[in-house]
C-alpha cells in the first residue's frame, strides 16, 4: 500500500483510520447496497404472481355430503379435504390426550371458523402431508385410514387421526386447517 | 510437470501458425491432449472421465434439439413429449437417447467417483479436483432432477413435490423459500417453466465447472491406479495417442452397452408412473426417484424426522467436500491398503442396499435396513476414514511406475 508519492500523514502512523480508509470502506458499502438492491427484483421475481395470488378463495355447498362422506376440492392448486364426520370420529379425535400429540391441537380449534363458529361435525383440511407434500390417503371408502380412523401418507408412511393430527411417521405438523367461513349453514368459503 | 516437453510446438500449416501466433488454440491442445506426459499405467477405470464427457455433449445435443419442439406449460407439456415421441422426425430417438442418456451419464460419473475413492485420488494435491467433480455431481443432480420434471407426468409432478417441500424443513424460512421455488402455493405452470429455463441453463454451467475440473487436472496431472507421485519420463507416455486410443475404445464399448438400452430398453430405467399425465389431486401410491436417486432417498427416509432427514440427505453428499481432508493415510492407492480396500467395497454394497431400501416401500424390514445401511455410510466416511489411516500398515510401494510396470511384466 505505501507509496512514495502518498505525503506522509495521508496513512496513521499506527494503523489509524484514515480519510482513505473511510473511502474504501463508504465505495465498499455503497457497493454492496448497490448489488444487494439490484439483485432484490431478480429475486422478487421468483414470487408468485398477482395472478396466482388472486385465485386465492372458493366457495361450496355441502349439503349433499352425507355422514361419513368425504370430498376433495381444488383450493390454490392443492387439494382440500372436507369431512362429514361421524360421532364415532368426532369422539376419538377429542378424546386425544394432548401429550400423545407430536403437534398438540384440540380437535376443537380444528373445526373453527373465521367467525368462531365450531361445527365438529364439519372437518376443513389442506390435504397435503406436512413431510414432503404427497396427498394422504383416506378420502375414498377403499382407502388405508392409518391406525387412527384418519389419513395414511402413501409416501413416507406418515399417520393423521380424525381430527387431521399427525400421530406417527415422519410428518412434523397437522393437516394445515385453511381459514374458511360458513357464510350459511350449507355454504363454506375457503381462503 | 512436462519438463521435457518444454520446446513449443512448430506448424507447418500456415493458416494454423497465423492463428496460433495471435491465439494460441493449437499450442494448447498440442500440450494439453498431445504430449501431456500421462502415467503409463491407467486401467480401464480411468476410461470414465472421457466417457462422463462425451456423455455430457451428447445430452447437451440432443437435450437442444428436444427444446425445439417442448412446449413448457402444465396444459401442453405432456402431449408436446408425446408428440416429440410419435410426429416429430426421430423425435423417438432423440428422447430416448436423452432418458437414457441421463441414467448413462449418471453411470459413467459414479464409476468416475469410484475409482477416485478407490485410488485415493481426491488426495494432496488434487482436492480442489475432487471439490469440482463434488460440484459438478450436484449440479447434474440438480439438472437431471429439474429434467425429470418437464414431461409432465405424475412421477414428474410429485417428485417434483416431494424435492421441493424438502426445503420447507428449514426453520422459519422454509415454507416462504418453498414458495418462491414454486411461485405460487404448489407445484404448477410457473414452477414448470422455471425448470425448464434452469434445465437448459446448467449443463452449460456444468461444462464451465468441467473445463476447471480438467484445468485442475492439468496442474498435476492424473493419479494412476499405483497411486504414486510421477517421477520422470519413464513413467510416462504422451497423452495421445496412447490414451486418446484407449479412451476412444472405452468410450465405443460404453455407448455400445447404451445404445442396447436405448433400442432395445428404452424404458428399463425409468418409472411407468410417468406415462400418466400429472395430476395434483391423487399421488402415486409408490412414489419413487430416479434410480440413481435411490441411495439418497433412502437416507431421507431413514430418519424418523423431518429436517434431520432433509439434512443428513444433503449431508450425506457434503461429507464428500471434506473428503481429502477425513482420510487420514499417507497412501492414495487402495492397491497398498490391505485393510481398507475392503471397506470401500463394503461401502459400494451399502450403498446398494441403500438403493434398494430407496425403491422400496417404508415398511417392514426396510426401515431398520436403510437405518443401519445410512449409519453405516456416515460412519464410514467421519470414523472409519479417520481412525484407518493412523492405525493401517500399509503395504510397500514400489520406487516407481515404472518400476512396478516393468517387474510386472518381467514376473
Amino acid at each position: 500500500m505505501a507509496s512514495s508519492s502518498i505525503p506522509a500523514g495521508a496513512h496513521g502512523a499506527s494503523g489509524d483510520p484514515t480519510r482513505r480508509d473511510f473511502l474504501m470502506v463508504a465505495t465498499g458499502a455503497m457497493a454492496a447496497i448497490g448489488v444487494a438492491a439490484t439483485a432484490w427484483p431478480f429475486i422478487n421475481n421468483l414470487n408468485p404472481a398477482a395472478d396466482t395470488l388472486a385465485l386465492s378463495s372458493i366457495e361450496l355447498n355441502i349439503a349433499p355430503i352425507k355422514v361419513g362422506q368425504a370430498i376433495t376440492v381444488k383450493w390454490r392448486g392443492k387439494p382440500v379435504f372436507i369431512r362429514h364426520r361421524t360421532e364415532k370420529e368426532i369422539k376419538e379425535a377429542e378424546a386425544v390426550k394432548m401429550s400423545e400429540l407430536p403437534d398438540p391441537q384440540t380437535d376443537n380449534a380444528r373445526v373453527t371458523d373465521t367467525a368462531k363458529k365450531v361445527r365438529p361435525e364439519w372437518l376443513i383440511i389442506v390435504g397435503v402431508c406436512t413431510h414432503l407434500g404427497c396427498v394422504p390417503l383416506g378420502q375414498n371408502p377403499g382407502d388405508p385410514k392409518g391406525e387412527y380412523d384418519g389419513w395414511f401418507c402413501p409416501c413416507h408412511g406418515s399417520q393423521y387421526d380424525s381430527s387431521g393430527r399427525i400421530r406417527k411417521g415422519p410428518a412434523p405438523k397437522n393437516l394445515a386447517v385453511p381459514d374458511y367461513l360458513f357464510t350459511t349453514d350449507t355454504i363454506v368459503k375457503i381462503g | 510437470m512436462a519438463s521435457s516437453h518444454g520446446a513449443p510446438p512448430v506448424f507447418n500449416n500456415r493458416v494454423i501458425a497465423w492463428i496460433d501466433h495471435r491465439l494460441p488454440i493449437f499450442s494448447y491442445l498440442e500440450k494439453e491432449y498431445h504430449t501431456f506426459p500421462t502415467p503409463r499405467n491407467f486401467n480401464y477405470f480411468w476410461n470414465f472421465g472421457a466417457i462422463a464427457t462425451v456423455m455430457l455433449v451428447l445430452m447437451i445435443a440432443t437435450g437442444i434439439v428436444l427444446a425445439t419442439n417442448y412446449t413448457p406449460h402444465v396444459t401442453m407439456a405432456f402431449d408436446s413429449v408425446e408428440r416429440i415421441m410419435r410426429d416429430v422426425p426421430q423425435g423417438w430417438l432423440m428422447r430416448y437417447l436423452h432418458m437414457t442418456g441421463a441414467s448413462f451419464f449418471f453411470i459413467a460419473v459414479y464409476i468416475h467417483i469410484f475409482r477416485g475413492l478407490y485410488y485415493g485420488s481426491y488426495k494432496a494435491p488434487r482436492e480442489l479436483l475432487w471439490i469440482l467433480g463434488v460440484i459438478i455431481l450436484l449440479l447434474m443432480m440438480a439438472t437431471a432432477f429439474m429434467g425429470y420434471v418437464l414431461p409432465w407426468g405424475q412421477m414428474s409432478f410429485w417428485g417434483a413435490t416431494v424435492i421441493t417441500s424438502l426445503f420447507s424443513a428449514i426453520p422459519v424460512v422454509g415454507d416462504s423459500i418453498t414458495t418462491w421455488l414454486w411461485g405460487g402455493f404448489a407445484i404448477d405452470n410457473p414452477t414448470l417453466n422455471r425448470f425448464y429455463a434452469l434445465h437448459y441453463l446448467l449443463p452449460f454451467v456444468i461444462v464451465a465447472v468441467v473445463a476447471l475440473h480438467v484445468v485442475a487436472l492439468h496442474v498435476h496431472g492424473s493419479n494412476n491406479p499405483l497411486g504414486i507421485d510421477v517421477k520422470g519420463p519413464q513413467d510416462t507416455v504422451p497423452f495421445h495417442p496412447y490414451y486418446t486410443m484407449k479412451d476412444g475404445f472405452g468410450v465405443i464399448l460404453f455407448l455400445i452397452v447404451y445404445c442396447c438400452f436405448v433400442f432395445f430398453a428404452p424404458d428399463y430405467l425409468g418409472d411407468a408412473a410417468n406415462y400418466i399425465p400429472a395430476n395434483p389431486l391423487v399421488t402415486p401410491t409408490h412414489i419413487v426417484p430416479e434410480w440413481y436417486f435411490l441411495p439418497f432417498y433412502a437416507i431421507l427416509r431413514a430418519i424418523p424426522d423431518k429436517l434431520g432427514g432433509v439434512l443428513a440427505m444433503f449431508g450425506s453428499i457434503g461429507v464428500l467436500f471434506v473428503l481429502p481432508w477425513l482420510d487420514t493415510s499417507r497412501v492414495r492407492s487402495c492397491s497398498f491398503r490391505p485393510i481398507y480396500k475392503w471397506f470401500v467395497g463394503l461401502l459400494v454394497i451399502d450403498l446398494f442396499v441403500l438403493g434398494w431400501c430407496g425403491a422400496n416401500p417404508p415398511e417392514g424390514f426396510f426401515v431398520p435396513l436403510s437405518r443401519v445401511a445410512t449409519i453405516y455410510y456416515f460412519f464410514h466416511f467421519l470414523v472409519l476414514l479417520p481412525v484407518l489411516g493412523k492405525i493401517e500398515r500399509p503395504l510397500p510401494l514400489p520406487p516407481s511406475i515404472a518400476d512396478a510396470v516393468l517387474k510386472k511384466k518381467a514376473g
